[in-house]
């Protein structure tokens, strides 16, 4: 190959690279690009609930698994000032609502949580960015929780309120924490409020009092620091509307992949 | 230049090759792109189920070395200075900690959430191309008659000659050059049979609700760190499939073989006077 056309085709490969770049970045900007992308998140979400059972557990481990670095992200100590209140007489007067779309709104000190159904479960937590730890959590069922607040047929999604804000610059009212999940979910045998890590009091940056387990699903629907329980038809109107802190901020909703 | 052997002709590839070879041209590129932008989330890799963060067997990190950063990359137990490449990269005075550089992920700069918008999508197209292909492939007769190696091709003689004649950049010309000779069927092979699928097996082997779908998926492979390992090494792969590949269609008649992808229609020289066997 000439010199002349060897250096005319890195040219152009150099130039292509660059447009490919720059158009690529255009496109990550423009909403209806975005919008065509999304569509993937609905069609892995029916996908997955198609071919799998909706009771079908997420693989637990044996003790010797537990990962001793289990890695704790987003909020590690929340500076809120009701937090901190709570924290300083132990969660004394805290109470766990549980409310929304149901006949029968339970309000639950710590104690009450601990003596309701429970399910132990050594299980593998992925975080979106990529990396797994092995944990033994214990709490109660969600849907035993749930079935005593008597939930209304129109309720779909249940959300978790959580103490910790996670992004203090957020000048919409949006920067607290909060998850939510479909009814397939909440009624899922491995879904719990966990007040139990490796055997002892959940730690506060694991989310102390109670963190959500809903271990089909990857680290950040695993909400810590929960204090309300909001079982609801719609997730509008909620934080950004996109039904979580991390939805409202460009993650998929179902993130069960 | 005068004495031109006469071309003639050949149909290549068929309509379905060439659609499905360029859209896997466009989901693959933008999946190893939006690919790194994710593995930059958290630049290390494990084997096993659970990531042992002190001792990743592979990562890339920004480290003050003399009070100057500088970006590292370790493998096992190799340490490797890739400032401006791994770890820590950008122009000069504007460099930033990230695992690979801002002109190999989508987006250029740091977002997880669009890059794994990105990633799905462009999976989920990935995984029909493929399948089309793939069915394709078997129910016409594709991938056995163009890409199954005949007995006479395994020869070790055989495959021994192809490779010195390769390594010389010599290729076939006249009737040997009608069909795939025995490397680029066994290589073919390895990208379509193993490494494609391969990506999107340990692909889904990430996916923790996959994994409660079928579990034994996830076991095959060792753990989901242990997948998420075999993803980005299959990855590797096929960027060095891709390097030589183009390298190959570039030497071995570039307008020719871009033609014969885009149109079908591929130039042989009609006298089969060559020294190759079929």
């Amino acid at each position: 190959m000439s010199l002349d056309r060897r250096r005319w085709l890195s040219g152009v490969g150099a130039s292509l690279a660059g447009l490919w770049l720059a158009g690529c970045d255009r496109l990550v900007a423009n909403s209806t690009f975005n919008g065509m992308l999304k569509v993937a998140e609905k069609w892995t979400e029916r996908a997955q609930r198609l071919i799998t059972d909706r009771n079908a557990l997420a693989r637990e481990f044996a003790p010797a698994d537990i990962s001793a670095d289990f890695k704790a992200n987003g909020t590690l100590r929340p500076q809120d000032p009701e937090y901190v209140a709570l924290l300083a007489e132990n969660f004394a007067s805290y109470r766990l609502q549980v409310g929304g779309l149901v006949d029968q709104p339970l309000s639950l000190t710590l104690a009450d949580v601990r003596a309701a159904p429970s399910r132990t479960q050594i299980t593998r937590h992925d975080c979106v960015e990529g990396w797994s730890s092995i944990g033994k959590w214990k709490g109660a069922r969600l849907s035993a929780l749930l079935d005593r607040a008597k939930l209304k047929p129109e309720a779909r999604y249940i959300v978790f309120h959580c103490a910790d804000t996670l992004d203090p610059s957020a000048t919409d009212g949006a920067g607290k924490y909060y998850e939510s999940i479909d009814l397939i979910d909440a009624y899922h045998p491995q879904t719990i409020l966990a007040y139990q890590m490796n055997d002892a009091t959940l730690p506060v940056r694991h989310g102390y009092p109670l963190r959500l387990r809903v271990e089909r699903q990857l680290g950040y629907k695993h909400a810590k620091y929960v204090m309300r329980i909001e079982a609801v038809a719609s997730l509008d109107g909620i934080g950004r509307g996109q039904g979580g802190f991390w939805p409202d901020r460009g993650y998929e909703w179902y993130a069960g992949i | 230049m005068a004495d031109k052997p006469a071309k003639v002709m050949i149909c290549r590839h068929s309509g379905v090759t060439r659609i499905t070879h360029w859209l896997n041209v466009l989901a693959v590129s933008l999946l190893l792109m939006s690919g790194l932008q994710i593995f930059n989330a958290h630049p290390a890799l494990y084997w096993g189920a659970a990531s042992t963060f002190a001792e990743p067997w592979v990562s890339m990190k920004k480290v003050e070395v003399g009070g100057e950063p500088r970006g590292i990359t370790t493998v096992g137990d190799l340490r490797f200075d890739t400032t401006g490449l791994f770890g820590w990269s950008g122009a000069e005075g504007a460099r930033e900690q990230r695992g690979f550089p801002a002109w190999a992920t989508i987006p250029s700069y740091r977002s997880l959430a669009d890059g794994r918008r990105w990633h799905f999508f462009f999976a989920w197209l990935f995984v029909i191309n493929g399948l089309v292909y793939w069915l394709w492939g078997l129910a016409r007769g594709h991938i056995a008659k163009d890409l199954l190696p005949s007995r006479a091709q395994l020869r070790p003689g055989h495959i021994l000659h192809e490779i010195v004649t390769h390594a010389r950049l010599r290729f076939p010309k006249g009737e040997p050059a009608r069909s795939y000779n025995v490397i680029q069927k066994l290589t073919y092979l390895l990208v379509i049979v193993v490494l494609l699928p391969l990506m999107v097996a340990t692909g889904l082997s990430m996916s923790p609700g996959f994994n409660a779908t079928l579990p034994g998926l996830i076991d095959l492979f060792g753990g989901r760190q242990s997948a998420r390992t075999i993803h980005f090494l299959a990855a590797t792969g096929i960027v060095l499939f891709v390097a030589v590949h183009l390298v190959l269609v570039v030497v071995s008649g570039f307008w020719n073989n871009m033609r014969s992808m885009i149109t079908g229609r591929y130039a042989i020289e009609a006298t089969g006077a060559d020294g190759d066997r079929a």
